[in-house]
C-alpha cells in the first residue's frame, strides 16, 4: 500500500540521532526564518514528499516539512485543504481508510514511519491523538486512563494508581474529578472535562508526540482556554502538532504555524510555515496574508 | 390589503395548518401506540384470567394425563431445554459469526450475498426447515426424533438471525471509540474485546431474545424434528446425559410445550383441551417475559464486568 523512497531507508538507520538533524525542507522559498527559534531544534518528526491519495484522488500535494522536539506545530488553512488527512499520516490512522495510500517519507526520530515492517501499535504508542469530538470509552475514568498501559500488559494497581493521578494531574483534571474516578463514568463528565480526560488518557501511554485533530472545536470558550493552556504546558515535554480552524488558536499556542489550502485540484498542498509570529505578521505569500486577515476560508 | 399583509396572513394560515398536522400525528402516533399495548395487554390478561382456575403448581410441573386435567411439567422442561440447546448452539456461533462478517469481512459482492442469504435463510417458512430438519437431523443421521435434532432445525434460522443481528450491534459502535482505542495503541482484537463487543452488547442481547422468542414459540420445525410423544415420568435424577431414558440427554425426543398446544388442539381428544391450550399459553408468556429480563440484566452485568478490567 505504501511507496516510500526506499534508498534512504537503510542509511537513516545507520546514522545516530545526532547527526539524523535533517536540514529544513520547506517548499516555500525562504518560509524558514533564520531567527525561528523552533527551527534550530532536532527535528522530532518529518516528513518529506508525502502526498495522500484517497483511492485515485489525490487529497495532500507533496508535503515537506519538519517538527522540532519540544514545540508546538499548528496547521491551519480552510476546509478540504488536507491538514487533518495529513495529521494522521504520524500515527498512521490513514491506514484505517479503505483505499487511503501515502507516497513519500515520514519519520519519527530519523525513522522511517511508512515502512510495511513498522509495528503500528507500537507507532500509536510513541504518537498518541486527540480527536476533535471527546470520545472518552464509556467506562469509569480510573478505567479510560488506564486503558492504554492495560493493553500493553500493564497490571500493577500501584504503579496504575500512580499513573492515573499522574495522567489526570497533568491534565488539569485530576481536581475537579479525584473523588470518584472509580465511579464516575467518563461519559458523565463535561465537554472539556471529557477532552482533557481523553488527553489524559493518551499522557498515560507516555507519548513523545501528540496529535491534535482541533481538540477545542466542539468546546466551549473557558474549556477552550482551558486546553490551550494545558498544550502550552505539555510543550515542555512532549512535540505536539495541532489542527486547528481557529486562527486566534494557532497564534496563541504554536511555536510554527503551517498554512495549508486547497489546490485548483481540490488537493491540499503546503503554502507557507513559519514561525507563528512571523506567519502571522508578515507572511512572505499572499495567499496566506489573505487568509490570516480573514479574507477567505 | 397590502401585499405584505396578505402574505403574513398566508403564513400564518401555512403556520396553522403545519401545527395542526403537528397535534394529527401525535395523535394518531400516540393512539397507535395505545392500540398495540392494549392487543398485548388483552393476549395477557385473556390467558391468565382464563388459566387462573386451574393454575396450580401441579399443573405447572405434574404429568400429562389423558383423563383428568393433569399437568405441563415435562413439556415446560423441554422447551426450556431446546432454548438452552439451540441458544448454546446459536449464540457463539453467530457472535463469532457476527463478529467476523462486521470487522474482518469488508464489504464486497461476495459479503454482500452472504447477508443477503443471512436475511433469506432466516425467514424461510419454518414447516420447510422442519421437513429438512426430518431428512437431514432425523433419517440421514439415524437419530430418529431428537432434542438435538429440534435444535439443530431451530439453528437454521436461528443462526443466520444471531448472526445478522450480532453483526448489525457490532456496526452500530461508532467509530469515534475505534479510532480513540486504535490511536491508543490498541490492537484490532483489543478493540473488538474491549470496545466494540461491549457497547455492542445490549444489541446483541436483543438478538438472543429475538433468537429465543422463536424457539419458544416454534413449532412446525419440531414436529418431524424432536417429536410430538406426550412425555410422562421424567427422572431428573439421572444425570447421565448419554442415557436416552435421561431428561437432560439431548439424544431422546423433547415435545415442547408450543408443539403440545399444537397437538392437543390438533388432536381434539380429552376433555381439557381448552384448560391445557390456556395454561400452557399463560405459562409460555411467562417464560418468556422472565427469559427476557433475565437476558437485559446478565447483558447489563457483562457489559459491566467487559468494560471494568
Amino acid at each position: 500500500m505504501t511507496t516510500t523512497t526506499r534508498e534512504d531507508a537503510p542509511l537513516l538507520d545507520a546514522i545516530d540521532p545526532a547527526a539524523a538533524t535533517l536540514p529544513p525542507r520547506i517548499v516555500v522559498a525562504g518560509a524558514e526564518a533564520p531567527t525561528a527559534p523552533a527551527a534550530t531544534g532536532t527535528p522530532k518528526v518529518d516528513a518529506e514528499n508525502v502526498s495522500i491519495y484517497y483511492g485515485a484522488k489525490l487529497a495532500v500535494r507533496d508535503v515537506t516539512l519538519h517538527v522540532p522536539e519540544r514545540s508546538i506545530l499548528a496547521l491551519i488553512g480552510p476546509s478540504g485543504s488536507g491538514k487533518s488527512t495529513f495529521l494522521r499520516c504520524f500515527n498512521r490512522m490513514n491506514d484505517l481508510i479503505p483505499g487511503a495510500r501515502v507516497t513519500g517519507q515520514v519519520r519519527l526520530d530519523g525513522e522511517a514511519l511508512m515502512d510495511a515492517d513498522v509495528s503500528v501499535v507500537e507507532l500509536r504508542r510513541r504518537v498518541g491523538m486527540v480527536f476533535q469530538r471527546p470520545n472518552p470509552f464509556p467506562m469509569s475514568i480510573y478505567d479510560n486512563v488506564a486503558y492504554g498501559p492495560r493493553r500493553r500488559g500493564a497490571s500493577n494497581r500501584v504503579e496504575m494508581d500512580e499513573l492515573v493521578e499522574r495522567s489526570l494531574t497533568r491534565a488539569a483534571l485530576w481536581n475537579e474529578v479525584k473523588d470518584d474516578i472509580h465511579k464516575k463514568s467518563g461519559l458523565s463528565l463535561s465537554g472539556g472535562q471529557q477532552q482533557r480526560l481523553c488527553i489524559a488518557r493518551v499522557l498515560a501511554t507516555e507519548p513523545e508526540v501528540i496529535l491534535m485533530d482541533e481538540p477545542a472545536s466542539a468546546l466551549d470558550p473557558i474549556s477552550t482556554l482551558r486546553v490551550e493552556e494545558l498544550m502550552r504546558e505539555l510543550r515542555e515535554t512532549y512535540t505536539i502538532i495541532i489542527v486547528t480552524h481557529n486562527m486566534q488558536q494557532a497564534a496563541r499556542v504554536s511555536d510554527r504555524t503551517a498554512f495549508f489550502n486547497m489546490g485548483e485540484d481540490r488537493a491540499g498542498y503546503l503554502v507557507e510555515l513559519d514561525d507563528t509570529r512571523t506567519l502571522f505578521t508578515n507572511p512572505k505569500n499572499q495567499l496566506t496574508e489573505d487568509y490570516v486577515s480573514g479574507r477567505f476560508g | 390589503m397590502t401585499a405584505a399583509g396578505q402574505s403574513q396572513r398566508k403564513s400564518s394560515g401555512r403556520a396553522g395548518r403545519t401545527i395542526v398536522a403537528d397535534r394529527v400525528a401525535t395523535a394518531v402516533l400516540w393512539g397507535l401506540g395505545a392500540f398495540v399495548l392494549l392487543l398485548l395487554g388483552g393476549i395477557i390478561v385473556h390467558f391468565v384470567l382464563a388459566s387462573i382456575g386451574f393454575m396450580s403448581l401441579s399443573f405447572v410441573f405434574g404429568d400429562p394425563s389423558e383423563s383428568a386435567l393433569g399437568g405441563v411439567g415435562p413439556l415446560l422442561f423441554n422447551s426450556v431445554y431446546m432454548l438452552v440447546l439451540a441458544m448454546l448452539i446459536a449464540v457463539p456461533l453467530g457472535i463469532l459469526a457476527g463478529i467476523y462478517m462486521s470487522e474482518y469481512a469488508g464489504d464486497n459482492r461476495v459479503t454482500d450475498s452472504i447477508r443477503f442469504a443471512e436475511e433469506a435463510i432466516s425467514s424461510v417458512p419454518s414447516i420447510v426447515v422442519g421437513l429438512f430438519g426430518l431428512i437431514a437431523f432425523v433419517n440421514l443421521t439415524h437419530w430418529g426424533f431428537t432434542a438435538m435434532g429440534g435444535a439443530l432445525a431451530l439453528t437454521l434460522f436461528n443462526l443466520p438471525l444471531m448472526a445478522r443481528l450480532c453483526e448489525q450491534a457490532l456496526r452500530a459502535v461508532p467509530a469515534d471509540e475505534r479510532s480513540a482505542s486504535l490511536a491508543l495503541g490498541a490492537t484490532k482484537w483489543q478493540t473488538i474485546r474491549h470496545v466494540v463487543l461491549p457497547l455492542a452488547i445490549p444489541g446483541i442481547v436483543t438478538g438472543i431474545i429475538l433468537t429465543a422468542g422463536r424457539v419458544f414459540g416454534e413449532a412446525a420445525a419440531l414436529l418431524f424434528t424432536a417429536g410430538i410423544s406426550t412425555p410422562t415420568g421424567y427422572n431428573f435424577a439421572n444425570l447421565n446425559i448419554f442415557d436416552h431414558n435421561s431428561p437432560w440427554s439431548p439424544f431422546r425426543p423433547a415435545t415442547t410445550l408450543s408443539v403440545y398446544i399444537w397437538k392437543t388442539n390438533s388432536e381434539g381428544l380429552g376433555s381439557f383441551v381448552q384448560q391445557i391450550g390456556d395454561g400452557a399459553s399463560a405459562l409460555l408468556l411467562a417464560t418468556v417475559l422472565i427469559f427476557n429480563v433475565g437476558a437485559r440484566f446478565l447483558g447489563r452485568i457483562l457489559t459491566r464486568r467487559l468494560t471494568a478490567a
